[in-house]
């Protein structure tokens, strides 16, 4: 049970306050409601390459890493097709160091030239190290334009390509951080050796006076049922054939989304998952093999992923796994399955909950889905799910139709 | 009105009274001692089994480390599917690790599961087989896992620095090939197991929330297994480093990054200068706000990030400079490195930068203090290393007193560019 205050500012900052106090460390952490997922599809990339631009400089503050440095704090950020996130680590006595660094640059940025045109030659070293110079490295950004036809899911967060990232404007700069953030569209957790009536006279003091800004209305092209199988086959000069196929699955707060969470578990969620027994231990046509999603807030895609072993044929190694696939739909799994896939669940949550950090940023997750106390009542939802709804939903998205896949080969020299 | 120009007073953390907190110790009934460390809020548990059976120990390459990736595949009781299927009803994790002196079992679980899995460790620890199949899948996929890593230049890079620096018959500086794999068999594998783990050196740690009965329970398990009796094989390496220094590799024609390795022979943790020498390294390239990532990454852009540290060695060891540059500015990254040795050797260090760099280290070092797995962490490395707790009290103590014409000394012992082994791979 992960305790926690909630309060809002006059101009619709919410503020979560997480008291821990056996750490000496506090944890501030910054999510705006802007992902990949909200970038126009010309101008694709832009979301993490604003997330570099919030270290180069705010309004009044030449450096925000410099500062923090010397309170003996650390910090970093990510950003995902859904969301933006910021988090920094201090002795909770210099907490105040962060409360001014990330007001300032939620104030106004410096929106300075020279870090513009640093960060898109970084991120695009970013871009090659991850998905040029990789074996493999593209075949997401082929598998996301094939499974989604109108759905902005369709591009990575790094991209579609690098020509985006390289003529970012500093216009679309000023443009997109005064769209997306205000505090109206933002949510702040302070997790740590804190106490919710400092931080709120702390939150007052240095967020109260940002302008609330316009609250940011999603309204993205929903991806439209797919009806029919899509397949694609490329080569490249890797070393192995490799395989992956993807399937619609329900969007993150649906029960869909939690029976898919324990399909993956059972298919693929370790050395003992039946695709691993099946596929790579007895019948040796993969050698390695992975089922999983992404955690995606709207619709996502449940995967299976993997490399063929050398001599392997792709389709038999595609019919091996619509056996497994075939089982599933058709024969419930024993209790003792079941259990062991709730387990890890629950084994998976402890972990995560650890560190505060992690407890600030999932807070400000569920705070982003609709409320924070959803947290507390996640594992809940694993527990309700019985053998049937595994055998019903495993029909209903393990539909050929509602496939993508792509055989990515190694080319003949 | 609110003065958002001035950052608000902080605590210095050069003045924070750094405690180490106390690691419970004790001894089975067959001698292996055990570090506990009770600590956290949730009902998780870290268990981890470190043998003295690393590559260090293996008289032919990729023994120790198949030895130890095969500890879960079968025991003459369970199969490799019955074993990892136990673990994992339970949602634990049970992995393995082969260093280069140790080789790990660690075991992560809700701390109420515990009395189910301990007898599987202890099973997988006196009875594991080797079955001939799983060799021959292992063998198969490894074999494939290496064809994709040999694309990459960053895992060429890795292998080969290591290898300038120690010499391809050391075990810091030996890599794996597919004819490795080829030439391992089932014999080596039971005869290493057999000496080095049923009847070999075991330290246990623990962390977590760890059930008051667990003493009982390891001692139970553990604490009448034949371990400790033998003595450990004293085998010794000479450092071969090659002559060259530098290097330059096409690994991929079409390679549009290249992976920079610079390096340099560097002495181990007992040494006098070893401790100082971090606060030299993060002003260097430890941390985000260092010097190569200033230049080289946010002021050049040649780079998504460049970092300096020196090797987590037992041993002899290597300062490590490490990062993946743009194919065409590669040499020019090079150059900006040296310059900054350069800087480093001829200017002393700026008060304003230095107590920067001291109470960012201080505070991460406070934020490690937090947290059971982490405690723990510190305590294995001091107790792998043959070090105490005084090396902590030490190293908080150096941080706050060194001074720039100290870290100025250093940098003209440590920071020549003649005495670094230079490596591009494209």
């Amino acid at each position: 049970m992960i305790e926690y205050n909630r309060f809002t500012l006059d101009n619709g900052l919410t503020v979560l306050v997480h008291e821990d106090n056996a750490t000496p460390m506090a944890v501030v952490n910054v999510l705006y409601d802007v992902g990949a997922r909200d970038e126009n599809p010309n101008k694709t990339g832009f979301a993490h390459l604003f997330e570099h631009l919030m270290f180069g400089g705010s309004i009044h503050i030449a450096d925000y890493d410099e500062p923090l440095q010397r309170a003996g704090g650390d910090n970093n950020a990510y950003t995902t097709n859904d969301l933006t996130n910021y988090y920094c680590q201090l002795p909770a006595e210099n907490i105040e160091t962060a409360f001014w660094l990330e007001s300032d640059r939620m104030l106004s940025l410096a929106f300075s030239e020279k870090s513009l045109a640093v960060q898109r030659k970084v991120v695009c070293e970013e871009f090659k190290e991850h998905y040029i110079n990789k074996p493999y490295g593209n075949l997401w950004k082929e598998m996301r334009a094939l499974a989604y036809t109108v759905h902005p899911y369709q591009w990575m967060t790094i991209g579609k390509e690098l020509s985006h990232v390289e003529q970012a404007h500093i216009d679309d700069v000023k443009a997109f951080f005064f769209k997306h953030y205000r505090p109206v569209n933002a949510i702040l957790v302070v997790a740590g050796n804190v106490k919710t009536e400092h931080i709120k006279q702390l939150a007052e003091k240095w967020f109260g006076p940002i302008p609330m800004g316009d609250q940011y209305i999603r309204c993205l092209p929903q991806e439209p049922v797919q009806d029919s199988a899509r397949r694609l086959t490329l080569e490249a000069d890797v070393p192995l054939d490799a395989f992956v196929k993807t399937w619609h699955m329900d969007a993150r707060l649906n029960k869909g989304y939690y029976t898919a969470d324990l399909i993956t578990e059972i298919l693929g969620g370790g050395a003992s998952s039946r695709l691993y027994q099946a596929l790579v231990k007895e019948q040796k046509l993969f050698s390695n093999l992975d089922c999983y999603h992404f955690g995606s807030l709207d619709a996502g895609l449940l995967t299976i992923e993997g490399k063929l072993v050398k001599g392997v044929d792709i389709h038999k190694a595609e019919q091996a796994i619509a056996e497994q696939l075939q089982q599933i739909q058709e024969q419930p799994v024993s209790i003792a399955e079941l259990t062991k896939v709730k387990n890890k669940t629950e084994s998976v949550i402890a972990f995560e909950d650890m560190s505060i950090m992690s407890r600030a940023s999932s807070l400000a997750l569920y705070e982003l889905m609709g409320d924070a106390s959803l947290m507390n009542t996640e594992l809940d939802k694993y527990h309700e799910i019985n053998p049937q709804d595994i055998v019903d939903y495993s029909k209903h998205i393990f539909r050929e139709s509602n496939s993508n896949t792509l055989h990515y080969l190694a080319k003949q020299r | 009105m609110l003065n958002r120009q001035i950052q608000p007073p902080i605590t210095d953390a050069v003045s924070f009274d750094l405690k180490l907190r106390q690691c419970e110790q004790y001894k089975l009934d067959n001698q292996v001692p055990v570090y506990s460390m009770h600590a956290g809020a949730q009902d998780v548990l870290m268990v981890e089994w470190v043998f003295k059976a690393g590559n260090w120990f293996e008289q032919k390459n990729i023994v120790a480390g198949t030895t130890n990736f095969l500890l879960k595949n079968g025991t003459s009781q369970k199969t490799a599917y019955q074993i990892n299927d136990h673990f994992e009803f339970y949602g634990a994790y049970l992995n393995r690790t082969c260093y280069n002196e140790t080789a790990s079992i660690t075991l992560h679980c809700l701390s109420k599961h515990i009395h189910a899995l301990l007898p599987v460790v202890a099973e997988i620890i006196t009875d594991s087989i080797f079955p001939e199949d799983e060799l021959i899948t292992y063998q198969q996929n490894q074999k494939q896992k290496l064809s994709v890593n040999l694309k990459k230049c960053d895992f060429i890079a890795n292998r080969l620095i290591d290898e300038y620096v120690y010499g391809f018959h050391h075990p810091y500086g030996k890599y794996t090939s597919t004819l490795d794999y080829d030439q391992i068999n089932r014999t080596d594998l039971l005869a290493f197991f057999q000496r080095f783990y049923a009847e070999g050196h075991c330290t246990i740690f623990t962390a977590g929330k760890v059930p008051t009965d667990l003493p009982q329970q390891l001692n139970q398990h553990f604490g009448q297994l034949p371990l400790q009796q033998r003595a450990i094989p004293n085998i010794q390496y000479n450092l071969q480093p090659s002559i060259d220094k530098k290097y330059h590799i096409i690994n991929d024609e079409n390679g549009v990054q290249g992976a920079i390795r610079m390096a340099r022979p560097f002495p181990n943790k007992h040494h006098p200068d070893y401790q100082k020498t971090q606060i030299l390294n993060n002003v260097l390239g430890g941390f985000f706000g260092s010097r190569l990532m200033s230049n080289i990454r946010e002021d050049k852009g040649y780079t998504y990030g460049i970092h300096s540290y020196i090797q987590n060695h037992i041993g002899e060891t290597a300062w490590m400079i490490s990062t993946e540059a743009g194919r065409d500015v590669c040499e020019a990254t090079i150059t900006e490195v040296y310059k900054e040795m350069d800087i480093l050797r001829n200017e002393l260090i700026d008060e304003e930068e230095l107590s920067l760099v001291k109470n960012y280290m201080l505070g991460t070092v406070l934020g490690d203090l937090d947290g059971p797995f982490q405690l723990i962490a510190r305590w294995k490395n001091y107790v792998l290393n043959n070090l105490d707790e005084q090396y902590f009290y030490n190293s908080v103590q150096l941080i706050k007193t060194t001074g720039a014409e100290e870290l100025n000394a250093l940098a003209n012992k440590y920071l020549n560019p003649t005495d670094f082994y230079e490596l591009t791979v494209i």
